[in-house]
C-alpha cells in the first residue's frame, strides 16, 4: 500500500472527519506534553481515543498515536505511562522521538508497532537502519530538509518504510532540534510540547497594522490586506542591518501535490497531513483534497496534473502567502 | 455561495442599539438553545471569564460570561474579544471554515487572552454536530443543517 494517506485529528470530530474523507490512517495524541501539540483543550483522553479507534478500524482504517516529545527526567512516568495506554487501547502505531522511550515500548510491548518520528531528525539512512537495528522501528517519518533524490537514496538503503510530509505548516529545516520558542518562552516542542505557548502570544490590532508578540518581543506587524501566519519567532519579521524582512524564515506552507508521481516512484509508504491543531472543517477539506490525488496518481501516474480547484482549496487554507515544494525540489544539495 | 450580507439599512439600525439589550438577548436565547447541548462540555477553564463577540458589518457587540448554570450579560472588560463579520461567524457555526484559515486572512480577529482563545476554539472543534442539532428545536436544527450542507 504504497502512498497511504495520513491524517491529523486534534479531536474526535476531526478524526471521523478524515475517515469520513478518505484518511487511511488518522495520527493524534493524548491530552498532556507527550506530543508536541499540547495546547489546551485539544487532543484525546483515554475514552475518545478508544472511540476514535473502534470509529476508525470498523471501517478498516488505522490510528497512530504521536509520542513524540522528549520526556524530562522528573515526569518519566508520564511518557511510559502513555507508551502502555497505548498498547492497552490496541494503537496501529505509536510515533516516537526518544530512544529510551523507545527501547522501553519494545521491552514492555515487544508487539506494539514503532514509528520513528520526525522529531527524531533521522536525515540519512545510517539512522534510520540504527533505529531499525536497535528498536526494530517498522517506519521512519523524514525531516523535510532532504531534496527528493536524497530521500530516495535513504528508501534504496533500509527496509524500514518511509514517510514524508506533503501538506501543511513548515518548520525552520531543524525539526527535533529547535529552540527558538525556547529562547522566548522557556518552552519549545520537544520538552513541553509546544511552540509559542499560547500564555506567551499576544495580538494587538494598531493603527500601525496588527501585531504579534511572544512574550513581549515584535514578531510581526501585518500590514491591512497581508496574510497573518502563526506566532512563532522563526517566522518573524526582523530588523537586520537596517532592513526589516524574514530574517529566518518566510511563512509558507508545504504543498507537494505535484511531486506525487515522483513519491509514487520512489515508493513513499505514506504521505503525512500537518495540522492537528486545526479545526474539522480544514481535516475535511484537505483530505478531500488528497485523497482525489493520491487515487488519480495511483491510476495514471504518467499522466497525473494536479487539478487547478485543488490547488485553490489548499492555498485557501495555508499559513501565509504561497506555497512552496520545499527541500524535496532544490537543486542544491 | 450563500448571500448573507445584511440590507445596510438594518445594520445602521442596529449599530445604534445600545450593547445592553442585544447582549441580554444573546445570554437568553443561547440558554434556552444552545446550553442543553453545550452543558456537558468542560468548561472549567471558562468559567467568569468575560467575553465579546463583534460582529463587525451588524455593529453589533455581544457581551457576556459563562458561569456553571448557562451564559449571563455582562459589561466589564471582556477577557477575550472575537470580530468577524456576520457571514463568517456563520461559515464558522456551521463547520464550513476553519477559524485559522479565516485568521491567516484578517477576516477574524482575536484580541486579549490568546490561551483563552485557543481554549475556546478547540471546546467548540470537538463538539460533535450531530448532538448539538439533536438538541435544537426542530425549526432551528433543520434551518441549520440546511446551511452546514450548501
Amino acid at each position: 500500500m504504497p502512498l497511504d494517506l495520513i491524517c491529523p485529528a486534534g479531536s474526535l470530530v476531526s478524526l471521523k472527519a478524515a475517515i469520513d474523507h478518505g484518511a487511511d490512517a488518522v495520527y493524534m495524541g493524548f491530552r498532556d506534553n507527550t506530543n508536541a501539540r499540547a495546547f489546551p483543550g485539544l487532543n484525546f483522553d483515554e475514552a475518545q481515543a478508544a472511540e476514535g479507534l473502534r470509529y476508525a478500524h470498523e471501517r478498516g482504517r488505522r490510528v497512530l498515536l504521536a509520542l513524540n516529545t522528549y520526556p524530562q527526567p522528573d515526569t518519566w512516568s508520564r511518557w511510559t505511562g502513555a507508551v502502555d495506554r497505548a498498547a492497552k487501547l490496541g494503537m496501529d502505531a505509536v510515533i516516537l522521538a526518544d530512544a529510551g522511550l523507545m527501547r522501553y515500548a519494545v521491552k514492555q510491548h515487544p508487539q506494539l508497532r514503532l514509528h520513528l518520528s520526525v522529531q527524531g531528525s533521522a536525515t540519512s539512512y545510517e539512522a534510520v537502519n540504527f533505529y531499525r537495528e536497535h528498536f526494530g522501528i517498522q517506519r521512519a517519518v523524514l525531516p523535510r530538509v532532504l531534496s527528493l533524490p536524497q530521500v530516495e537514496n535513504v528508501v534504496q538503503h533500509t527496509d524500514v518504510e518511509i514517510e514524508l510530509f506533503g501538506f501543511g505548516g513548515l518548520c525552520v529545516m531543524v525539526e527535533g532540534r529547535c529552540l527558538l520558542s525556547s529562547y522566548c518562552t522557556g518552552e519549545s516542542p520537544n520538552t513541553a510540547g509546544v511552540c509559542s505557548p499560547a500564555k506567551a502570544v499576544q495580538w494587538t490590532d494598531t493603527p500601525a497594522g496588527l501585531e504579534s508578540r511572544l512574550n513581549g518581543v515584535l514578531l510581526d506587524r501585518y500590514g491591512r490586506d497581508e496574510k497573518a501566519g502563526y506566532p512563532t519567532l522563526c517566522k518573524g519579521r526582523f530588523e537586520v542591518g537596517g532592513e526589516t524582512y524574514y530574517a529566518i524564515e518566510e511563512p509558507t506552507s508545504l504543498n507537494t501535490l505535484d511531486l506525487l508521481p515522483e513519491m509514487l516512484k520512489i515508493g513513499i509508504a505514506a504521505i503525512k497531513i500537518e495540522g492537528r491543531q486545526r479545526s474539522p472543517a480544514y481535516v475535511a477539506q484537505v483530505t478531500k483534497v488528497w485523497r482525489a490525488a493520491i487515487d488519480s496518481v495511483k491510476k495514471n501516474a504518467d499522466g497525473f496534473k494536479p487539478a487547478p480547484a485543488w490547488q485553490a482549496e489548499l492555498n485557501k487554507l495555508s499559513e501565509g502567502q504561497s506555497h512552496t515544494l520545499g527541500a524535496y525540489h532544490r537543486p542544491w544539495k | 455561495m450563500l448571500n448573507l450580507a445584511f440590507p445596510p439599512q438594518l445594520a445602521n439600525v442596529v449599530s445604534r442599539l445600545p450593547a445592553a439589550p442585544p447582549s441580554l438577548a444573546f445570554s437568553v436565547m443561547a440558554n434556552r438553545l444552545l446550553w442543553p447541548a453545550l452543558k456537558t462540555l468542560d468548561w472549567q477553564a471558562l468559567v467568569g471569564r468575560r467575553y465579546a463577540i463583534r460582529v463587525k458589518d451588524l455593529g453589533l457587540s455581544l457581551r457576556f460570561t459563562v458561569t456553571q448554570r448557562g451564559f449571563a450579560p455582562d459589561s466589564g472588560a471582556p477577557d477575550l474579544t472575537i470580530s468577524a463579520s456576520a457571514r463568517d461567524f456563520l461559515l464558522l457555526l456551521s463547520r464550513r471554515e476553519d477559524p485559522d484559515t479565516l485568521f491567516f486572512s484578517r477576516r477574524l480577529v482575536s484580541e486579549g487572552d490568546t490561551e483563552l482563545g485557543l481554549t475556546v476554539k478547540n471546546l467548540l472543534d470537538a463538539l460533535d454536530p450531530e448532538q448539538v442539532l439533536g438538541r435544537l428545536p426542530t425549526p432551528l436544527a433543520r434551518a441549520a443543517q440546511r446551511l452546514m450542507a450548501t
